[in-house]
């Protein structure tokens, strides 16, 4: 009969030491990066998301409100809907002052989809990256 | 908000910039090895536009 060989559990890392570092990457990109004393990567992260998140909205991107339909059109519309949150407060500020535009057919408004799309996809990756130097995982 | 009309390569072109950067800075371990993936990744990015840009040229006929 084989023998089950146990492993040694690593600690867990206390909610109060990652929560924060992942509330502030969220509200500000790169803030989690900053709150660990890693400026220059977090300054490198706010600046890409930042600037995709600014293109999109100048190339008259539209931000999505979630609707149902056929599975094709959920999905499009929800996921549209929910990737841009990731970017946090600047999501917020463009739609508090009104940036959110209306989906309109044409190549630049549909590049402009996709880089509001991708801006809180990168954000949502830096935000894990400093949930992991949070945790020990990485440096 | 200024209104901008960019080419779809310029508008390939930056998403390959913003997307390497962060793929760079979150994924490796070393700053050298950051800026490494970063421009890799951008190589990447680059090459399919063109190569795709190609095999469209050439499908069309």
């Amino acid at each position: 009969m084989a023998e089950k060989v146990s492993t040694p559990k690593e600690p867990k890392t206390p909610f109060s030491v990652w929560a924060p570092v992942v509330v502030l990457g969220w509200l500000i990109p790169g803030g989690g990066h900053f709150l660990q004393k890693r400026p220059n990567r977090g300054a490198l992260l706010l600046f890409s998301v930042a600037a995709m998140f600014f293109f999109g909205l100048a190339m008259r991107g539209p931000l999505f409100q979630p609707q149902g339909g056929d599975l094709l059109t959920t999905i499009i519309y929800c996921g549209g809907y929910i990737a841009p949150i990731f970017s946090g407060a600047i999501y917020g500020l463009a739609t508090a002052f009104g940036y959110s535009q209306p989906d309109v057919a044409g190549h630049v408004h549909d590049y402009g989809t996709k880089f509001l799309v991708a801006a809180g996809l990168l954000n949502l990756l830096a935000i894990v990256d400093a949930y992991e130097i949070a945790t020990g995982k990485k440096d | 908000m200024p209104k901008m009309n960019l080419t779809h390569f310029e508008a390939a072109v930056l998403f390959a910039l913003f997307t390497s950067i962060v793929l760079g800075v979150v994924t490796k371990r070393t700053d050298r090895e950051r800026l490494r993936y970063g421009l890799y990744c951008f190589a990447c990015f680059i090459g399919t536009v063109f190569g795709l840009g190609w095999l469209m040229y050439l499908g069309h006929g």
